[in-house]
């Protein structure tokens, strides 16, 4: 038995225990524990340089169909540690700021997202790759619409649209899954193994790759809120519980991104490079850095300008995919891991204050920092880590990608293409984020204080979700070979750079 | 113990209780049932046991009856499904009783046995007369379990409707049979087959025939445009007998008619095209007619009716994907597939509905309100029945949906699969929003808790585990369908 299946079944275990009488949080936070200490070993022993193309360490597979060929099959290389690790960080985070007085169905759904996560992303079957991800969607509907913030009609009305958009982007992304799998396997026998689909020599027409590139980005697109299909993310975001907010936003909705970065961008070279294709995407992600930025930009409450802010970010990471450098995609990568860290904490610090202060509008808060400076601290942290400051996670990731999509074979000596154009008008998302963020620190924390509305810092046990995520940021920023390491190697020889 | 003689015994039991009932009412329903029970599980015991290449027919019935793998999974089918039914039917005695005329409900327990040995035979009828007969003994025994609680209006009129329709439509399957036979001469699925290879088959007189029992069998398993029946007879009828119609009419509807499409379009090009025009045709309406109207009902009985017509739609873009695919399954076990997918949701979905009834709950979306307080176990079973009727990965009903769809795609039936997803997309609006209703509810709301006995308990656990277990692990279901004995599967591999 690979460790990666105790990985994936412990939250579901710990999930049905607690469902029947366990002891809600410590189980929770056992369970927790336990996976991020085998990632973190995991991680720690992992050596890439020994895996050849589409090759996984810590393999394990069981058989579960013959024809079409599928198994329960995990694996495990530098890019799935790193989202695997993000995972079990996150996890750990998000069960341990759960306060709440009835807090199993909390802890429920949190660990039955985190298991939807990890199962995707240590799963080197597309059946289970796929199958996984939906794992979450009756939680998230479950607990948007029954313990969401706000109204109920509007929360109701919010769930609907979350699980109505995630259902439909999923079943687009079935059918391109479907095509690609049809289309890929010759002969008799039809496998979903990934392993077996990357080692494949035989080509698949590029007018065919195109489609079903085209298909498959707008199915996992969908599920990142990738421009236009994104009105579903801000307000699911805003309104669900700080738990599942974290976990979907810093954890969930990076499997589309992984999807597109370890079954379409390998298996479907050709549909990434052609042009219509590109073009598309450059237009979509700009929509993403721009267009959302703009909406973040007059957003007039905390909860709200985070979810958008969390929509304009996944632009980036698109870029990174659209280059299709190995620089750019390492980045991508990183972006993905320090993105998910830093939405993250910003959920939680959002959380606390909703609970504290009892609103979060601008204009009724400010000059919170005099009873809260730890509070105040680990704010600036998410915000300058979101911004993209040196010596915060985000800005290695973001560095990465926009050097990347500059790279001397990309370049053409007489002008620029669409890309690098693309990224001139993406870096002027940098300056919009800071506007938001740095605007709402100061409205928040500094300047008089409103009567009535008062922030603590809050006792030992609770700062350690908050400084967990904030030391991540901070480790990764200053030292991301922290991380890189785990990329380079598994990422040398892989197809995945095929320029 | 033959198989052929397990479904004589089974037809016998089942006359047996009925006399019983009446001469000892004494003698308690539940009894009976568990009798009853216990008689079809020793069939199945004994067709587990047995494999096709048993060949001790008696020479009588050799013309009419065959064993194949199908066959023989069918079979089955009908045995599971009824033991089902019967234990739906214990669970529910207090609401049966109340609404039976006399208070004594011993038909009921008697005449599901009567329809399994139908079931049975129809899997392995060789030709369209023994087709009808034993189909008709399925549909007269429904006549009298769909009107049975006649105190109840619904019930009433869900009676009068379905034997009306389901005359007609014997009717009509009867005048298709007589003009399929004045243009091939013969009755038998092989020599159909044989005679559309004959260039003098007159091809006009044919299609006129097909066409008739395409309707007729269309009437029974829900397919659109014959689907009209449906949701009022579901809605009457009591929720095990709709359990019953809704799993295992269907069941026989469909190896019917794989058998039929086997004969008609596999062995020659005669009327292919158009069988399978009229199969395509029919699964885009039946999806689209069945998942659309789902979505406004307000009753949870009406709306598995309308889910019922829609996983008939896809049930029928399988049969259309004729010939093999190009993975292991051939259309006839892809239908074969789904029908096994669909049987464990179905039950488990209808167990809920019978336990909600019989604590005073109807069926009505507003009554499983806050179901979660009362049972979280109930909860949760619905939760796994609805994520698996609404095709939720690592659920069952998940992996029937993707075959179909498979399959569609690789046959290229674009429009059809198009109306599939649209379908599916619907689903998960109206499959949600009874999961919704579970959850939900204030706690000013008084529910008392709702017991379940131990065995009900460990039956509904295994059935929700079947859902789930086999949602992740479906080989051993894929391996019955292809007729691998059950020893086989723990040794290969």
């Amino acid at each position: 038995m690979s460790p990666l299946e105790i990985v994936i079944f412990l939250p579901i275990a710990a999930a049905l225990a607690i469902w029947l009488g366990a002891p809600a949080r410590p189980t929770s936070l056992f369970a927790a524990l336990v996976n991020l200490v085998i990632i973190a070993g995991i991680a720690f022993r992992f050596d890439g340089s020994s895996l050849g193309v589409g090759e996984f360490a810590h393999v394990s597979s069981r058989i579960v169909l013959d024809n079409p060929a599928i198994s329960f099959a995990v694996g495990i290389d530098g890019m799935s540690l790193i989202l695997a690790l993000l995972t079990a960080i996150v996890t750990l985070a998000a069960v341990w700021q759960i306060v709440a007085d009835k807090s199993a169905p909390f802890h429920i759904a949190s660990l039955l997202i985190s298991a939807g996560a990890m199962g995707a992303f240590l799963s080197t079957d597309l059946f289970f790759i796929y199958a996984f991800h939906e794992l979450a969607l009756i939680p998230t509907f479950l607990m948007i619409a029954l313990h969401g913030h706000g109204d109920p009609a509007n929360r109701r009305a919010v769930a609907w649209k979350t699980t109505i958009y995630l259902g439909v982007g999923s079943l687009v992304l079935l059918a391109g899954l479907a095509a690609l799998v049809l289309n890929f396997s010759e002969g008799p026998v039809i496998s979903f193994d990934l392993t077996s689909l990357l080692q494949q020599t035989s080509s698949v027409p590029a007018a065919t790759q195109e489609w079903i590139y085209f298909t498959l980005l707008i199915g996992f697109g969908t599920l990142v809120s990738l421009f236009p299909f994104h009105s579903w993310a801000a307000p699911a975001y805003a309104t669900a519980p700080t738990s599942v907010a974290m976990l979907h936003a810093g954890v969930l909705k990076k499997f589309g991104l992984y999807g597109l970065l370890r079954i379409a961008q390998p298996l479907l070279p050709l549909g990434a490079q052609a042009e219509w294709v590109q073009n598309a995407l450059l237009i979509m992600l700009l929509g993403n850095i721009l267009v959302m930025g703009l909406v973040t930009l007059h957003q007039s409450r905390l909860d709200d300008m985070l979810a958008n802010s969390s929509v304009m970010h996944m632009g980036y990471i698109f870029l990174g995919l659209a280059a299709g450098t190995e620089l750019a995609l390492k980045g991508a990568v990183m972006l993905m891991f320090a993105h998910g860290a830093s939405i993250a904490l910003s959920f939680a610090l959002c959380g606390r204050m909703r609970n504290q202060v009892g609103t979060l509008e601008f204009s009724k808060l400010g000059g919170l920092a005099t009873n809260a400076p730890l509070l105040t601290v680990l704010f600036g942290f998410a915000a300058f880590a979101s911004i993209g400051l040196p010596g915060l996670a985000n800005f290695a990731g973001e560095i990465m990608i926009f050097a990347g999509t500059f790279d001397p074979k990309l370049l053409s000596p007489e002008k620029l293409s669409s890309l690098q154009w693309t990224t001139i008008l993406a870096l002027w998302g940098v300056v919009i984020s800071a506007v938001y963020m740095l605007r709402a620190y100061r409205k928040l924390f500094f300047g008089t204080a409103n009567s009535g509305h008062y922030l603590r810092d809050p006792g030992f046990s609770q700062r350690v979700p908050l400084v967990l995520l904030a030391a991540v940021l901070l480790v990764v920023g200053c030292c991301p070979s922290v991380l890189l390491g785990l990329i380079q190697s598994a990422w040398a020889a892989a197809k995945v750079a095929s320029l | 113990m033959s198989i052929f003689s397990s479904e004589v015994f089974l037809a016998v039991l089942g006359i047996a209780l009925v006399l019983v009932s009446v001469f000892f009412p004494k003698i308690p329903t539940r009894t009976l049932a568990w009798i009853g029970i216990a008689g079809v599980l020793a069939s199945l015991a004994c067709l587990l046991g047995a494999s096709a290449a048993e060949t001790s027919l008696p020479a009588f019935v050799a013309p009419y009856y065959s064993l194949d793998s199908h066959s023989l999974f069918y079979k089955g089918f009908a045995l599971v499904i009824t033991a089902l039914v019967l234990w739906l039917i214990t669970e529910s005695e207090k609401t049966l009783v109340n609404y039976s005329l006399d208070g004594q409900i011993g038909e009921l327990v008697g005449l599901p046995l009567i329809v399994c040995t139908g079931m049975m035979w129809i899997a392995s009828a060789r030709d369209l007369i023994t087709v009808f007969t034993a189909l008709e003994l399925v549909t007269v025994s429904f006549y009298v379990l769909v009107a049975y609680t006649r105190k109840s209006a619904l019930s009433l009129e869900a009676g009068v409707k379905y034997l009306i329709l389901g005359a007609a439509a014997t009717g009509v399957l009867v005048y298709g049979i007589a003009w399929i036979y004045g243009a091939t001469g013969s009755l038998t699925f092989e020599g159909i087959s044989a005679s559309l290879r004959d260039p003098s088959t007159g091809k006009g007189t044919l299609l006129f025939g097909i066409v008739l029992l395409l309707a007729g069998l269309g009437f029974k398993v829900a397919a659109a445009p014959f689907h009209m029946w449906v949701p009022d007879v579901y809605q009457g009828a009591p929720a095990p007998v709709t359990a019953f119609l809704s799993v295992g009419s269907k069941a026989s509807g469909f190896i019917i008619l794989t058998r039929l499409v086997d004969s008609l379009v596999i062995s020659s090009t005669l009327v292919s095209v158009e069988v399978i025009n009229l199969l395509l045709i029919s699964a885009a309406i039946t999806m689209i007619l069945g998942s659309l109207p789902a979505i406004f009902q307000t009753s949870v009985k009406r709306l598995l009716a309308y889910s019922s017509i829609s996983h008939a739609g896809f049930l029928l873009l399988a049969l259309a994907c004729r010939g093999s695919t190009r993975f292991d399954l051939a259309a006839g076990d892809v239908v074969a597939f789904y029908l096994g997918t669909y049987l464990p949701m179905t039950v488990l979905a209808f167990f809920v509905l019978c336990v909600a009834r019989r604590h005073g709950r109807g069926d009505s979306l507003e009554d499983l309100r806050g179901l979660a307080r009362s049972s979280p176990l109930l909860a949760l079973l619905m939760t796994v029945a609805m994520a698996s009727l609404a095709g939720l990965p690592l659920t069952v009903g998940f992996l029937g949906k993707m075959m179909v769809l498979m399959a569609g795609v690789d046959r290229g039936y674009w429009g059809v699969v198009g109306c599939a997803v649209l379908s599916a997309a619907a689903g998960f609006y109206y499959y949600f929003r009874v999961i919704l209703t579970l959850y939900s509810g204030d706690n000013s709301q008084t529910s008392e808790p709702i017991q379940l006995s131990l065995l009900s308990r460990v039956i509904a656990i295994l059935l929700a585990a079947a859902v789930i277990i086999t949602g992740i692990y479906p080989r051993p279901l894929q391996r019955a369908i292809s007729g691998a004995p059950a020893a086989a599967l723990t040794t290969q591999r």
